[in-house]
C-alpha cells in the first residue's frame, strides 16, 4: 500500500531523539542517506527520484546559495540551535509495522479523536491501525481522481508530477518562491522530496474540494514538503491543506513551501489547518514548522484567498502573502493562531501590491494561553505602479490568563500615494464578566471559553469551508482545554 | 426553595453584605428594593456564585442544598437564574446559537435529549413575541450593539427559554421605557407559577403596578432592614429612604 500512514502513537519527544526504539528501524535503514547535507546527498536525492537534470541543477543552485546564507533571527521566537548536519535528508518511503487493533494506541491520543468527532475507520487510517476493507482509501482515492480526470484537473504527488508533467513542473517551479528565496524555502528547495502538485486548466472551476482526498491519505509527506498549485485562465479552486487530528512526526523540524500561481481571473482558495505536535505542558518535544508561502496573482483579476487556523507546533513561522501583480487582483489573509503551554507562534502575512486598483484583506485572530507567545507581523507593499490600491488589515489578539504575551508588528511600505492602506489592532482579555455570565446560563467553564475564542474568530472561521469549520471549532476548544483556572 | 441565614459578603476587600436574612418559597414574588450600593447586585451575583465575590460567613440553601458551594453553571442548571443588571456582550457569538446551547446544557444536566431544530425554533418564536423583540436579534452577537432595552427584552428571552425555578431580576426595568416596561413585567408574569420564585431587585414602584410582589423588603448598608407588603413599595416611592434610617438609629438609640 502506497498510503500507508505513519504510526503516529510513540511519544513523539522521544520519538525525536531516538528514532530506533520501536523496532522498526530494519526496515528503515535499507536506503538512507548519512545524516548530514552535501551535494552527494542532493544528487542521492535527486537520481532515487529519477529527476531530470534541470531538477538536480536548480536543487544544487539552492544548496549551493543556501550556503551563503544564514538562518533568519528577526522572528520573535526563541529555540536551540538547530543542528543541520544531523538531519536525515533522504529516506526511501517507509513501510512502518501496523498496529493491531486500537488498543495499542495512546489513550490520550484516541480521546482527542473522539472529542473531534472523527468516525473509527478514519481514527485507526491516523493512528497508524490496520484497516479492514469496509474502508478502503485507496479506492475512495481513486473515484476521486477519476472525477478530477473528466475535467482536465492534475492532481497528484509531486514527484508523480515531475515524472507525468515535466513541461509543467519545469513552467512554474519557483516562479512564486525562487530557489534563492528566504533561508528555509531555500533549504527546502535543495532537499524537497515530496508534496502535492496541482494544475486546473482554463475555464475550469474544479468540481470538488481538494480535501476529503487529504483527511484519508494523512500520509506522511516528509519535512520538506513542497506543493505547487496552477490555476489557468479563470479557472476556480478550493484547496484544503492539513487535518485537525493532531499530527505526530519524529522530524522536529519541518520547512514545506507551498506556491501557488493564478492566471487571469483564476481565483485559488487555499485553507489549512495545522495541528502539529506542539510538545508538551512544558513545551518539549514539539514540532518546529517553519513555512514559506506565497501566491502569484499574475493575471488580471486573479484572486488568492489562505485561510490557516494554526492550533500546533512547538514554533510556528509562516506568512502566506500574496504578490498582486495583475491589475484588478485580490489577496486575502484570514487567520487564526492559538498557543498554549510554551508554544511560539510569529505569524502573519505579506501583501506585495503591484498592478493597478489591487486590493488586499488581511484579517488576523491570534489567541494565546499559558506561557505561550503569538505574534503577528505583517508587511503591506504599495509598489510604485499600483494606483487607487488599497489594503485593510484587522489584528485582533485575545489573551487568557496573564502569563501569555501577544505582540503585533505591522510594516507599512508605500511608494505610491495614491492608495490607501488601513491597520486596525486591539488586544482583549477573556474576561471574568463574559465567563460567569455564560456560566449562569448553566454553559460549563470550558465550553464558555471555548464560545468566547470562537466567537472571537468568527470572521475567519467563516471562510473555511462548512465540513472544515465545525472540526474546526471543535479544535480550537481542544487547544485551549485547562487554560483557564 | 431559597433560604439565605446572616449572609456576609466582600468584594475587593469590601465588607458589602452584613448579614441578609431572607426565605423564598415556592410561588413568592419578592422586591427588593434599596438605595444605590446597598448591596442589591452584591446579593444576586453572590447568589449566582461570581468569582469576583466572596462570602465571608453565613448560609444559603437552595432546594434544600447548600447554595455557595456549587459552582456557578451548576446553579444555573439546577435551575437559579440571574437577569443582570448590565448585561454584557459576547462578541461573535450569536444570541440563537448562545441560547441553543444553553438549553442543551439544561436538558444535558436534566438527562433530556438536545433540543431539535424545529422545536428549538417554535420555543423562540413563542418567547420572542411576548418579549416582543426583531427576529434579526436572535441573529446577531449576543448583546452586542444591542439598544439599553433591547438587551433587557433579551435578558428576559432567556429567562423564558431557560424556564429556571428561581429567577432572579437585577433591576431589569431600568432604562425601559413604559411600553417596553410592560413587556418585561408580563414575561414575568407569564414565568410566574406556583412551583416558581422570583425575587426582583428594583428602584420604582411602577414595575410593582405591573408584577404584584408578595413581599417587598429594603436593603440598606447590607443588610434587610424592613420587610412589608405591597404597601411598603408605596411608601418607599413616596417618602424615599430617610424615614427607614431615622427608624433605624430611633431603634439603635432605644
Ligand atoms: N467588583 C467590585 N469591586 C469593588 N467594589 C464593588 C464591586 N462590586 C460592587 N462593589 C461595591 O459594592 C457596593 C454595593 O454594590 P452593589 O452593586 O451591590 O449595589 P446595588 O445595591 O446593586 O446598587 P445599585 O442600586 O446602584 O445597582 C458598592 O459600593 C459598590 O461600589
Ligand atoms: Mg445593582
Amino acid at each position: 500500500m502506497a498510503d500507508e500512514p505513519k504510526t503516529e502513537t510513540m511519544d513523539a519527544e522521544s520519538a525525536i531523539q531516538n528514532e530506533y526504539r520501536w523496532g522498526f528501524s530494519t526496515d528503515i535503514e535499507q536506503d538512507m542517506a548519512p545524516p548530514g547535507l552535501n551535494e552527494d546527498v542532493i544528487r542521492l536525492i535527486s537520481k532515487r527520484k529519477n529527476e531530470p537534470d534541470w531538477l538536480l541543477e536548480w536543487r544544487l543552485k539552492a544548496y549551493r546559495h543556501w550556503l551563503t546564507i544564514k538562518e533568519p533571527s528577526w522572528a520573535t521566537v526563541h529555540h536551540p540551535p538547530i543542528d543541520y548536519n544531523s538531519i536525515i535528508y533522504y529516506a526511501a518511503p517507509r513501510k512502518k509495522k501496523l498496529l493491531e487493533s486500537l488498543d495499542e494506541v495512546d489513550p490520550k491520543l484516541l480521546e482527542t479523536y473522539e472529542k473531534l468527532g472523527i468516525p473509527l475507520d478514519e481514527q485507526k487510517m491516523l493512528a497508524g491501525v490496520a484497516v479492514d476493507a469496509v474502508f478502503d482509501s485507496v479506492s475512495v482515492a481513486t473515484t476521486f481522481k477519476d472525477t478530477l480526470a473528466k475535467y482536465g484537473v492534475i492532481f497528484c504527488s509531486f514527484s508523480e508530477a515531475v515524472q507525468e508533467h515535466p513541461d509543467l513542473v519545469r513552467k512554474y517551479l519557483g516562479r512564486v518562491v525562487p530557489p534563492t528565496d528566504n533561508f528555509f524555502a531555500v533549504l527546502n528547495s535543495a532537499v524537497f522530496t515530496d508534496g502535492s502538485f496541482c494544475y486546473v486548466p482554463k475555464g475550469v472551476r474544479c468540481p470538488m474540494e481538494l480535501s476529503t482526498y487529504f483527511r484519508i491519505n494523512a500520509k506522511n509527506t516528509g519535512q520538506f514538503e513542497r506543493t505547487l498549485l496552477i490555476a489557468d485562465e479563470g479557472a476556480t479552486v478550493s484547496y484544503l491543506e492539513g487535518c485537525t487530528a493532531p499530527q505526530r512526526d519524529e522530524n522536529q523540524l519541518h520547512a514545506a513551501v507551498v506556491e501557488l500561481f493564478a492566471h487571469e481571473k483564476a481565483t485559488i482558495k487555499y485553507s489549512t489547518v495545522q495541528n502539529w505536535y506542539p510538545g508538551d505542558e512544558n513545551g518539549k518535544g514539539g514540532i518546529y514548522n517553519f513555512v514559506t508561502k506565497r501566491g502569484r496573482c499574475d493575471g488580471d483579476h486573479s484572486h488568492i484567498s489562505w485561510t490557516q487556523v494554526e492550533t500546533g507546533s512547538a514554533i510556528t513561522w509562516k506568512y502566506p502573502s500574496c504578490i498582486l501583480k495583475g491589475d484588478h487582483s485580490v489577496g486575502e489573509f484570514y487567520s487564526i493562531a492559538v498557543t498554549n503551554n510554551y508554544q511560539q507562534a510569529d505569524t502573519g502575512s505579506k501583501m506585495t501590491h503591484l498592478g493597478k486598483n489591487t486590493r488586499s484583506t488581511i484579517v488576523s485572530k491570534g489567541i494565546s494561553a499559558g506561557h505561550s507567545a503569538n505574534s503577528y507581523r505583517g508587511l503591506v507593499r504599495m509598489g510604485p505602479a499600483c494606483n487607487s490600491s488599497r489594503n485593510h488589515s484587522q489584528c485582533d489578539s485575545l489573551l487568557l490568563g496573564d502569563q501569555a504575551a501577544a505582540h503585533t508588528f505591522p510594516y507599512i511600505d508605500v511608494q505610491n500615494p495614491d492608495t490607501t492602506v488601513e491597520h486596525e489592532a486591539t488586544t482583549s482579555k477573556v474576561n471574568d464578566d463574559q465567563l460567569f455570565f455564560l456560566q449562569q446560563r448553566g454553559i460549563n467553564p470550558e465550553d464558555a471559553v471555548s464560545m468566547i475564542v470562537n466567537g472571537f474568530c468568527r470572521e475567519v472561521l467563516m471562510e473555511l469551508p462548512m465540513e472544515f469549520a465545525v472540526e474546526a471549532r471543535k479544535l480550537l476548544a481542544i487547544s485551549l482545554e485547562g487554560s483557564i483556572g | 426553595m431559597l433560604t439565605i441565614t446572616d449572609l456576609k459578603a466582600s468584594v475587593a476587600g469590601n465588607d458589602i453584605l452584613k448579614g441578609v436574612n431572607l426565605s423564598v418559597n415556592e410561588g413568592d414574588v419578592h422586591a427588593i428594593m434599596g438605595p444605590n450600593g446597598s448591596g442589591k447586585s452584591t446579593l444576586a451575583n453572590v447568589l449566582a456564585g461570581h468569582p469576583a465575590y466572596t462570602v465571608t460567613s453565613g448560609t444559603a440553601t437552595y432546594k434544600g442544598e447548600n447554595l455557595l458551594d456549587k459552582e456557578p453553571h451548576l446553579r444555573a442548571r439546577e435551575g437559579l437564574f440571574l437577569a443582570f443588571q448590565h448585561p454584557v456582550e459576547i462578541p461573535g457569538v450569536t444570541n440563537a446559537y448562545f441560547l441553543k446551547n444553553a438549553l442543551n446544557a439544561l436538558r444535558e444536566h436534566n438527562g433530556e435529549e438536545p433540543v431539535d431544530a424545529v422545536e428549538f425554533r417554535t420555543i423562540l418564536e413563542e418567547n420572542i413575541r411576548i418579549v416582543g423583540i426583531d427576529n434579526a436579534l436572535l441573529k446577531r452577537p449576543v448583546n452586542e450593539g444591542f439598544s439599553g432595552g433591547e438587551k433587557k427584552r433579551n435578558e428576559i428571552l432567556q429567562l423564558l427559554v431557560l424556564n429556571p425555578a428561581l429567577a432572579i431580576l437585577d433591576e431589569t426595568d431600568s432604562g425601559l421605557d413604559i411600553d417596553a416596561l410592560k413587556i418585561v413585567a408580563s414575561g414575568v408574569n407569564h414565568f410566574r407559577a406556583d412551583d416558581r420564585a422570583v425575587v426582583v431587585v428594583t428602584h420604582y414602584q411602577r414595575l410593582l403596578n405591573y408584577i404584584e410582589p408578595d413581599f417587598v423588603h429594603v436593603l440598606m448598608d447590607g443588610r434587610i432592614v424592613k420587610s412589608g407588603d405591597r404597601m411598603l413599595a408605596q411608601e418607599l416611592e413616596a417618602r424615599g429612604y430617610d424615614w427607614i434610617r431615622d427608624e433605624l438609629s430611633e431603634g439603635d438609640a432605644a
